[in-house]
């Protein structure tokens, strides 16, 4: 029979051909949005600052004689001066600036990856979970998001912190509670889009039981917009600790961060310009760093929104 | 509309009654209460201060005289600034809070409206980078280290502005607080209306409108400015709560004669009357801003009307 159209020699030529042809190489979609963030020059630029920042507040420490609480008596309040070693100056307790500038910087990345953490983790699971059983479910889980978000943010924060005390590790868990509101938005929007698609119903037909799905199957296609979300949720984050920081609420003497660095800079900026100047730098390009890192993920994951 | 406006009235009144509720029970589950001080008070003082405060009867009995009091307009004593109920603080210190975020909302909004249509008009001209620079300045730098540096700058090296306090009626003392609250506002909404108005201008309408020969400035203001001008109403909500909260730390930082002050003081002390009637009245504030947005929001968008 066979050979009245002469189908099979001519399949088994392509298969034959299509073993020997050396096959474009495709990209995967990783691949892709890492070109596409490579060729944004601020982002670029931005990845590089913020690893020089990190290296820094993190290995920086080991580097240098002082330590963040120790005292150098002969040299209180003194200016930035090279030969005392002071690079950055030192404060009214005569300890070295610029240890406690690392120190400080540490701790804010610490805070801000923590909160983003406990933010992300929370606010995924909860939009998936909305998102997934809709309808009354959905209803009352976001009411109780909007809920959330007429208490004024920073009212609530205070009140958080008063309650939980002022422990630093604490301090990440409520801040990262009070953060997942968006991202549940986000995630929930998303999650009603995907819950539709083919693949989920395949997993449901197949007996997967709701939880499977959302973890296995809805959760890893969030990454792109998760991912642009926890970064710019950190620089927002780093902020807020920042501003607890500075009305004292934050983290607690000798221990420091950029918030209670320039918390108290502030008050003695008029004389001691440079412990104001120096910890307000590095948190200013802290922030742009991230804003600008966080843009430019999301002009490469996403480039319907371009 | 009416009914609209109606519909969207009821479903504010459980969220302002969830979000009180939630706020006691936390505040009040809080260790600590508003009579720790550095000594110990003797135990008898200590008892007839809490009965005199109903702080001996069980919370849910407290939350429901709380309740009560509240739908009466009163929102109970001070507990640590003795001799003054918590309106009365309220009264003293929200009118000039109100005001300062009001006057910021104001003035930035108004400015960011226009400097993000000139953005987008000039758009990758001179204007617009001068613009695109201002914004990150404004969305990177938290409001409390702006007012530092700004203080700094121009109230002691430039001295043209004082760098803290408020004698009454004086505007010099205002403009440095009124710009760190309004910048970052004005930022956010110019970006937004940048971005809003780049799209306008490149739909079939605005090119027909244009093709027909009326002005540019004509087309931008019969045409473009109100569709444009959607996103921007939708962020006025969340961005008038920033401001009025934000202004809390701006008036503890230039020391100036509003509510801030009390209220991060009033925290930490666990004064729970103040803390709870603050948060309620900002609540309610914001909830009925929320309110009127979404009404203005139902004005503009046509496609959400009477939903």
């Amino acid at each position: 029979m066979a050979g009245i159209t002469g189908k099979d020699v001519v399949l088994t030529d392509y298969a034959k051909k299509l073993e020997t042809l050396d096959a474009p190489k495709g990209r995967s979609l990783t691949q892709d949005a890492l070109r596409r963030l490579f060729a944004n020059k601020a982002a670029l630029v931005s990845i590089f600052l913020l690893t020089g920042l990190v290296l820094i507040a993190f290995f920086g420490p080991y580097f240098l004689p002082w330590s963040y609480d120790a005292v150098d008596w002969s040299n209180i309040r003194k200016p930035p001066n090279f030969e005392a070693g002071h690079y950055f100056g030192t404060d009214q307790n005569g300890r070295d600036l610029l240890a406690r500038a690392m120190q400080g910087t540490q701790m804010s990345i610490i805070v801000a990856v923590v909160a983003t953490f406990v933010s992300v983790v929370i606010g995924v699971v909860y939009g998936a979970a909305s998102g997934y059983f809709g309808g009354r479910v959905d209803a009352v889980m976001m009411r109780f998001v909007d809920i959330m978000y007429a208490l004024p943010y920073i009212l609530f924060v205070i009140i958080l912190v008063v309650i939980f005390g002022r422990s630093p590790v604490l301090l990440f868990v409520g801040i990262g509670a009070i953060e997942w509101l968006t991202m549940a938005r986000i995630v929930r929007g998303q999650t009603l889009s995907l819950k539709e698609r083919e693949f989920v119903e395949a997993a449901r037909a197949g007996g997967a039981r709701p939880f499977t799905i959302i973890m296995r199957h809805i959760v890893p296609n969030l990454t792109g917009p998760v991912v642009i979300y926890a970064t710019l949720t950190i620089p927002e984050i780093i902020i807020t600790e920042s501003f607890l920081s500075y009305l004292g609420l934050g983290v607690q003497e000798p221990q420091t961060s950029l918030g209670t660095l320039i918390s108290n800079g502030s008050q003695v900026a008029e004389a001691m310009p440079w412990l104001l100047i120096f910890p307000a730098i590095i948190l200013v390009t802290m922030l742009l760093c991230l804003t600008y890192l966080g843009d430019g993920l999301r002009d490469a994951l996403d480039p319907k929104d371009r | 509309m009416l009914n609209y406006t109606f519909r969207r009235l009821l479903t504010a009144i459980p969220v302002a009654f969830i979000a009180i509720t939630v706020c006691f029970f936390i505040l009040r589950l809080a260790p600590g209460g508003p009579f720790d001080g550095e000594r110990a008070l003797p135990a008898e003082i200590l008892r007839n201060l809490r009965a005199h405060y109903s702080l001996d009867q069980p919370l849910i009995v407290q939350y429901w005289m709380y309740v009560s009091s509240l739908l009466q307009g009163d929102f109970g004593p001070s507990m640590v600034i003795q001799d003054f109920t918590v309106s009365e603080l309220l009264a003293i210190g929200l009118p000039f809070s109100l005001m300062l975020g009001f006057t910021a909302f104001v003035l930035a909004t108004g400015i960011g409206i226009i400097a993000g249509m000139v953005a987008a008009v000039r758009q990758n001209q001179w204007p617009d980078y001068v613009l695109v620079l201002t914004v990150m300045l404004g969305i990177i730098i938290p409001n409390f280290l702006m007012a530092n540096l700004l203080q700094l700058a121009f109230g002691v090296y430039l001295d043209w502005f004082p760098a803290g306090g408020f004698v009454n009626g004086s505007i010099h003392h205002l403009v440095l607080p009124i710009t760190v609250l309004a910048w970052p506002h004005a930022a956010r909404v110019s970006r937004l209306m940048r971005g809003s108005m780049i799209e306008v201008l490149g739909t079939n309408y605005v090119r027909t409108a244009k093709s027909k020969g009326i002005g540019e400035r004509l087309v931008l203001v019969r045409h473009a400015i109100k569709p444009a001008l959607i996103p921007v109403v939708s962020y006025l909500g969340p961005g008038l709560s920033y401001l009025l909260t934000g202004s809390l730390v701006v008036e503890q930082i230039f020391s100036l004669p509003g509510i801030g002050k009390y209220f991060i003081t009033a925290a930490l002390n666990r004064d729970y009357g103040l803390v709870l009637g603050t948060t309620v009245l900002y609540m309610g504030i914001i909830i009925a801003l929320n309110l009127l947005v979404d009404l203005v929001y139902a004005w503009l968008d046509p496609k959400v009307r009477y939903r």
